[in-house]
């Protein structure tokens, strides 16, 4: 499913995204099938799959770990695809995954097994939009949507040049710093939200773990939500992995509604 | 060509957060580094606070033993015992009229955290370093110096708890305090435009050599050997020689146990010499990984050779042929730690003594009329801070034949 249509559907029942992230393979490809699968029944809109890379740079402790546990127990980027493509949810996935393992396989490549598994968008979180012209061309040709961010340092041009290439959503980077969970909705993010001007909806991320936070990120304007560590952090604990994900899940989008 | 690329290599393969910091410190590093104002006091501190102009000095017994004439740079005597100081000045002094307050830095052999630590005492920086784990125990007296200079020393336990993952976490730190906080990288390595910042502070190096060999020889040396992990006294001081191309450049890897790699890890250190092209911290380059493009784990002997990538310039330097990339094994660079002791009364550093390990490697296979009859080895440190290693290295070794 495009990201687009599912942001369509939304509106038409005057609802905001859940956009909800795991970690492929952490802590096996069956298990992360079966979390992705929660996540849906909770509430999840679209889902985004890490796929594992060894040096993750913008992640923080808790996605770190996850890539690492990921990574032990085995999953590549074919093992990947494959689990994708046996995924039967009806939302989009979107993969996001860091430059150097899409550099390898070639971006062509890369974007055509994606469309090819189902999935409909590509964020690389070390890939700013100076570097990213050959993937956005084989992106563009094989239908993905790649999707760039925006964070309170983005200002002026590049404000612009990020909102004019961007497809699907904006990834909005609510602070300065790395993935985790946080205890309050920074004020820059209402800041960036309400400065932003673009037609494409706009997603926040990073520091959002509970269903307060969720609904002040949307009061101020956000089209979607972006939840991953809170998740993450339930997967670790290997207790009742699949009903809490789908309950954090429904608290969640209680607050998209 | 984009201007941040060297060659097909470089560029600034980095999160969004970081696109205007580097735009800011590119901005300021042109803006400074004419300006009569911060060249003076540049060269202040080379002068008065590094010990600069370091010796070329000829190194008569080593000479007497190989047959030909072999120089050494010193730069084991820059303040601190290594050339990172050069780099460490310069980017402080930037910071300081970028008006940053912070100053945060990677380190492998504790080098760059210890010359960070000096600029930043004397410049009034706060500062914080980052240390893979298991450089903190392989090289724990330069965690001392830097404590005792007013730096906070962080022990980074992810992935292979070396000088990659140092960076990392100094990336996820600038990330966070971007704002008021200078990454103040040690080597030609990351995003554009440190590799040229670093270089550009390192030159001084080459461009001393320069001077002093016309000096003492009345011309330029056939050949200049060097160390490269990074690559930043590799770069230092080959920069000023690359349009003088009868002088020929080898930048020696770390080889470690051997140039092999398993599925998790490399045994070396040999990006150049070995790696692919791939995007690592920053920057298109040459790298060690598997097929998937996960990075592996580099090993060597030296902590600050331990590194799987090494500069886009070299890279590039290296595909175009201007440079010959080369690498001596873990026991190599021990025997030339060792020899160069032992001959000349000068302790290198476990880094340099790659450097000088290629001249004896050459020799003892026959090749080194390769390199001519007038050599200068860049040593880049002194060897202070590997004693203890060494000292359990030899203690292992005595066991092993015990048994
Ligand atoms: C003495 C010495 N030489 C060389 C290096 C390697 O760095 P580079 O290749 O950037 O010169 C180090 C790094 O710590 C060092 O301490």
């Amino acid at each position: 499913m495009r990201i687009g249509d599912k942001f369509a559907e939304l509106k038409e029942k005057n609802e905001k995204a859940l956009i909800a992230y795991a970690c492929a393979g952490d802590p096996s490809a069956e298990a992360t099938k079966e979390i992705v699968h929660a996540l849906v029944k909770g509430g999840a809109d679209i889902v985004e799959l890490g796929m594992p890379f060894s040096d993750p740079v913008a992640d923080g402790p808790t996605i770190q770990a996850a890539s690492t546990r990921a990574l032990e127990a085995g999953m590549n980027p074919d093992m990947y695809f494959e689990m994708a493509a046996s995924i039967e949810e009806n939302v989009p996935l979107v993969c996001m995954t860091y430059y150097n393992l899409i550099y390898k396989r070639g971006n062509e490549k890369f974007a055509k097994d994606c469309a090819e598994a189902g999935i409909t968008g590509i964020i690389v979180p070390d890939l700013p939009a100076e570097e990213a012209d050959e993937l956005h061309v084989a992106c563009k040709h094989n239908g993905v949507d790649l999707i760039f961010l925006i964070t309170p340092v983005t200002t002026g041009k590049r404000m612009e040049k990020n909102l004019e290439k961007t497809s699907g959503f904006v990834y909005i980077v609510s602070r300065l710093g790395v993935t985790g969970e946080r205890v309050d909705v920074a004020e820059s993010t209402k800041n960036i939200l309400a400065r932003i001007d673009t037609e494409v909806p706009k997603a926040v991320g990073f520091g959002i773990s509970n269903g307060q936070q969720a609904a002040e990120v949307i009061k101020a304007g956000a089209d979607a939500v972006i939840v991953g560590s809170a998740f993450v952090n339930i997967i670790a604990s290997g207790e009742n992995v699949n009903e809490r994900v789908e309950k954090l899940a429904s608290e969640l989008k209680i607050s998209c509604r | 060509m984009k201007k941040s690329m060297y060659g097909k290599f470089g560029g600034q393969f980095v999160p969004e957060v970081l696109m205007p910091a580097l735009t800011e410190l590119e901005e300021a590093y042109e803006r400074y580094k004419d300006d009569p104002e911060f060249l003076k006091e540049l060269d202040f501190y080379m002068k008065e606070f590094a010990g600069r102009e370091t010796p070329l000095y000829f190194a008569k017994n080593l000479s007497k033993k190989y047959g030909i004439k072999i120089y050494l740079k010193r730069e084991d005597l820059v303040h601190g015992g290594a050339h990172k100081l050069n780099n460490t000045l310069g980017q402080a002094l930037l910071a300081k009229y970028m008006g940053k307050k912070r100053l945060i830095a990677e380190t492998g052999a504790g080098q760059h955290g210890t010359a960070t630590a000096m600029a930043a005492a004397n410049m009034g920086f706060e500062s914080e370093v980052y240390m893979g784990a298991k450089d903190v125990i392989r090289q724990h007296m330069n965690v001392y110096r830097m404590e005792l200079m007013g730096s906070k020393v962080n022990a980074v336990e992810s992935g292979s708890k070396t000088l990659k993952d140092a960076i990392n976490e100094a990336l996820r730190d600038w990330v966070t305090n971007v704002e008021h906080t200078h990454y103040l990288i040690g080597s030609v390595v990351g995003p554009h435009p440190y590799p040229m910042i670093v270089r550009d502070f390192q030159s001084v190096i080459g461009k001393e050599v320069k001077e002093q060999i016309m000096e003492k020889e009345g011309r330029y040396p056939d050949s200049i050997v060097a160390c490269a992990g990074g690559g930043s006294n590799a770069m230092g001081i080959f920069y000023p020689f690359i349009e003088d191309k009868e002088v020929k450049l080898f930048p020696v890897e770390a080889g470690g146990k051997e140039l092999k790699t398993t599925e998790k890890e490399a045994l070396h250190s040999a990006s150049l010499c070995v790696g692919e092209e791939g995007i690592l911290q920053g920057a298109h380059t040459l790298i060690l990984q598997d097929k998937y493009g996960q990075i592996l784990e580099s090993s060597s002997v030296s902590a600050g050779l331990d590194y799987s990538g090494v500069g886009p310039e070299l890279a590039h330097l290296a595909d175009i042929g201007r440079i010959t990339p080369c690498t001596v094994n873990d026991d190599e660079a021990l025997e030339a730690f060792y020899e160069l002791s032992r001959l000349e009364g000068i302790i290198p550093a476990l880094e340099s003594s790659h450097a000088i390990a290629y001249v004896m490697k050459m020799a003892k296979i026959g090749k080194l009329e390769e390199l001519g009859d007038l050599v200068v080895i860049n040593l880049s440190g002194r060897g202070d801070k590997d004693l203890e290693a060494v000292f359990k290295l030899k203690e292992e070794e005595t066991k092993e034949a015990c048994q």
